[in-house]
């Protein structure tokens, strides 16, 4: 960089005198390019150094003097005062209150720009006074007010590149007072200079200062963020654990909108409704199958750093901004802006932002009364809300057939017997899951819904809803009423990609989500992942997925490969679901009614259910057992186990969808802990004869 | 004796135990040992530890990260006779680090017998590669059985 802003000096004079003359001459010269603007110069000059006046070469060789005195001095004071720098922070930043109202000014250069320096480079005579200013300069972004400067703040770790110890320039000018002062004309030039390439490396160096020091730093957040993850779920905390273990440490900053720390979202429609605790609400615990409790946040707050030490975090950490929204996104810029209008810069991204309960347009439309009435599950502020007005009504509907709703439906139907509460389910498809499994198995589950207290209305098309003599009236298209108290909304999920616009990024049509490439990334810098993310998956192809178990997967890709692993989305996920504790199943890939399918089923026993597979592997959440197991060997029962009376015939067994003859997703029906192979299946992407033959690698007859 | 139905698009078979006592020969892609893409375990190819590994749970990741890795890597490539005699100093560290957060690391000391849970991840979902990694981690100091490791 030196090299090319020598280059350029020289050529400055000679680009400028050829200009002139090329206006005088020809004007058509110019239009022809460098080369041709250059040529009528050599007429009026004799060589590079440009002939055309003593006053010229003079200048040109005091300039390129000065720049090779000043760099050979950079060079030797960055390798020597690196570690003096480190000590004299403290004493700066003390010194930084007094010094920061006058140093306000002289800070004009932006680090990003090459264009000021060599203008600084003309008036030799303010060199000296630039050079405390200059030096001034880091002490200027001590204060809190620094917050509002563009260039970004760097870390102090001594790990990090030259950039860094550049900066230690100024600090070291002003400490070593006498030395700079003599040699200001060319010290400060090359500063300057040095300042320019360093993009992202201003360091306002108070900040970075260890603990003592409250009076400079009183609770700023932080300004730069090497790794910012925008978003507070399950795919951000993922994320920040794989760059956390690969980045050794590094700052992670997550900003989230919501008031919560990062947690899991399965057990609000599950678990939490099946807890004995009548606190549950406010504790958020519930008690996994094999009776250890947990709670649903992945942390405590204590695993957290505060947002305003994660700058000076020795090992750096994981800070979470919460109640923060980021509204925009400049790409170029490599920064973000929050609503409340600071801005947060960051070497790497992720945008993890999830989606928005979609609703139904005649919900929208019907009035607050309706709406104040009708819940769209998300957040634990939805599942508080919720669980109160189970308590308080007599009747809640749920509009939507597919996982969540169906979930829901099931726990609020086991909470119906206690309270005489009457759960409606309603939704356009003809049973339960009607979109995702076969018909026959739709059915079935249906039944087992049905089981659970609640009362199905299917092929059911919502016309319009109105508040009348206190209770919801539902009227569907073809006349059919329901009559009820609350209405809860599964209808899906609107990606959010509210961020787009700003942002330059692509929002994918057919799916939705911000479209992304094989490893994550939207843009140089930016990677998406969890339920915003559309990516292309190798081996099945540009999708969308909206479960758990993706959040994690594509959370902790996306974390290695902000960390450089460059890894393609590959290990495939899975999800899973309960409808009560008697029936379960577990899913990977593409899982799709659409597609024909090949069901092979055994007569279930008692232990096979969900209850007994969690307990059996002692663990408590579904995909945690998936993790857990090495190598996969079915526990030989000692006792022969009881046949089970199972009017069905779909006690458990494994059902293959395929797409051009290859399996493409399975769905393992009251069978647990063979994800593995199903994986395989899925991974290997062959065409099977006989589909029997494959699923006798799951030995579906043992537990 | 195994039975087939078909309903529409959709078709269903049911079988006996005994129709699935025979060994499949369904053919399954030789897996590669060394492929990039796939999910590592806790031991790299080239021998490093992987820090990532879901097996760890958090402990790379949380306040005591740093020194949970300098004291698992040296007792990874401790060449002592009693491994990880010479790394009793990082453990200690480890430990008095892990004290100041309670609720992260639970100050329990109990053996599991399964060696696969002791260090239980919170979330995360794919499967160590091989057996020997759990064997490391049952071998290694008390913290990495706690369960709310992070």
């Amino acid at each position: 960089m030196l090299k090319c802003r020598a280059v350029w000096r020289k050529l400055a004079p000679l680009a400028r005198s050829a200009s002139t003359q090329c206006r005088h001459n020809v004007k058509t010269a110019l239009n022809n390019g460098r080369r041709q603007a250059f040529v009528p110069a050599t007429h009026m000059s004799t060589g590079p150094a440009g002939g055309g006046g003593s006053e010229n070469t003079l200048y040109v060789v005091l300039v390129g003097a000065a720049c090779l005195g000043g760099g050979a001095y950079a060079y030797m004071t960055v390798r020597g005062d690196s570690k003096r720098y480190e000590e004299r922070i403290s004493e700066l930043a003390s010194r930084s209150a007094k010094e920061a109202p006058e140093s306000q000014p002289p800070v004009a250069p932006e680090p990003e720009e090459a264009a000021p320096t060599s203008e600084e480079s003309a008036p030799v005579a303010e060199l000296s006074g630039e050079t405390e200013s200059a030096s001034a300069e880091p002490v200027a972004e001590v204060p809190p007010e620094a917050v509002e400067e563009a260039p970004p703040v760097v870390e102090e770790a001594p790990p990090e590149p030259q950039a860094e110890v550049l900066e230690a320039l100024p600090a070291v000018v002003e400490s070593a007072a006498e030395e700079p002062v003599t040699e200001a004309p060319p010290a400060a030039e090359p500063e300057t200079v040095q300042e320019a390439p360093t993009e992202p490396a201003v360091t306002s160096l108070p900040e970075s200062a260890p603990a003592p020091e409250p009076v400079s730093a009183p609770l700023t957040l932080p300004s730069h963020a090497p790794y910012l993850l925008i978003g507070g779920g399950t795919a951000s905390f993922a994320a920040a654990r794989s760059i956390r273990a690969r980045d050794p440490g590094a700052k992670v900053l997550i900003v989230t909108d919501e008031p919560n720390l990062p947690y899991m979202r399965p057990p609000l429609s599950k678990e939490l409704w099946f807890s004995d605790d009548p606190s549950v609400t406010e504790t958020l615990r519930f008690k996994q199958w094999n009776g250890k409790e947990r709670s649903i946040y992945f942390q405590p707050s204590s695993f957290y750093v505060k947002p305003e030490e994660l700058t000076s975090a020795e090992n750096g950490g994981v800070a979470v901004l919460t109640g923060k929204k980021v509204i925009q996104m400049d790409v170029r810029g490599n920064k973000v802006k929050l609503d409340d209008d600071t801005e947060i810069s960051y070497d790497k991204c992720l945008i993890g932002t999830g989606g928005v309960p979609r609703n139904l347009q005649v919900i929208e439309k019907a009035g607050d009364e309706v709406m104040n009435r009708t819940t769209l599950f998300r957040k634990i502020e939805d599942f508080k809300s919720l669980d109160n007005v189970s308590r308080n009504v007599k009747s809640i509907t749920i509009i939507g057939g597919g996982f969540l709703g169906s979930e829901l439906a099931c726990a609020l139907g086991r909470r119906s017997s206690e309270t005489g509460l009457e759960v409606i389910q309603m939704f356009p498809e003809k049973g339960n899951m009607g979109k995702v499994l076969p018909e026959y198995l739709s059915n079935w589950t249906t039944e087992k819904v049905k089981k659970e207290g609640v009362r199905i209305v299917p092929e059911a098309l919502v016309k319009s809803v109105a508040f009348k003599e206190d209770k919801l009236e539902i009227l569907l298209k073809d006349g059919r009423q329901v009559k009820t108290d609350h209405i809860v909304a599964a209808v899906g999920l609107e990606p959010n990609v509210d961020l787009a616009k700003s942002a330059g990024l692509e929002v994918d049509s057919d799916f939705g989500g911000y479209r992304v490439n094989a490893e994550l990334q939207a843009r140089s810098n930016i990677w998406v992942a969890g339920d915003a993310a559309c990516f292309y998956d190798i081996r099945l192809g540009r999708r969308r997925v909206e479960h758990h178990d993706h959040a994690v997967v594509s959370g902790r890709l996306a974390g290695e490969n902000m960390t450089g692993a460059n890894k393609p989305y590959w290990h495939q996920s899975m999800f899973w679901s309960d409808l009560g504790p008697d029936v379960g199943y577990e899913a990977i890939g593409i899982v799709d009614s659409s597609l024909p399918t090949v069901g092979v089923f055994a007569k279930a026993t008692s232990k096979d259910t969900p209850k007994a597979a969690t307990e059996q592997s002692g663990t408590g959440i579904r995909s945690e057992s998936e993790t857990e197991a090495t190598a996969v060997t079915p526990v030989a029962s000692s006792t022969p186990a009881p046949v089970m009376e199972h009017k069905d015939e779909y006690g458990k067994g494994v059902i293959f969808y395929l797409r051009d003859k290859v399996v493409v997703g399975i769905i393992l029906w009251n069978v647990f802990n063979r994800m593995p192979i199903a994986r395989k299946i899925i991974k290997d992407g062959e065409e099977h004869a006989d589909l029997n033959e494959v699923a006798k690698l799951f030995n579906i007859h043992e537990d | 004796m195994s039975y087939c139905r078909q309903e529409g698009k959709d078709r269903i078979i049911f079988v006996t135990k005994e129709d699935h006592e025979s060994p499949s020969n369904a053919e399954l892609v030789a897996d590669d040992p060394n492929d990039p893409y796939d999910e590592q375990g806790l031991i790299l190819p080239n021998g490093d530890i992987n820090w990532n590994c879901p097996c760890l749970g958090g402990m790379a990741s949380g306040p005591c990260g740093s020194q949970f890795k300098e004291a698992f890597s040296c007792f990874h490539y401790s060449k002592e006779e009693v491994k990880g005699s010479d790394c009793i100093d990082h453990f200690r560290n480890m430990q008095e680090c892990m004290q100041k957060y309670p609720d992260l690391y639970p100050q329990e000391e109990e053996k599991e017998t399964k060696t696969q849970t002791e260090v239980v991840p919170d979330q995360d979902s794919s499967p160590p590669s091989s057996v020997s990694d759990s064997d490391v981690l049952s071998h290694s100091s008390s913290p990495t059985d706690s369960q709310r490791a992070s």
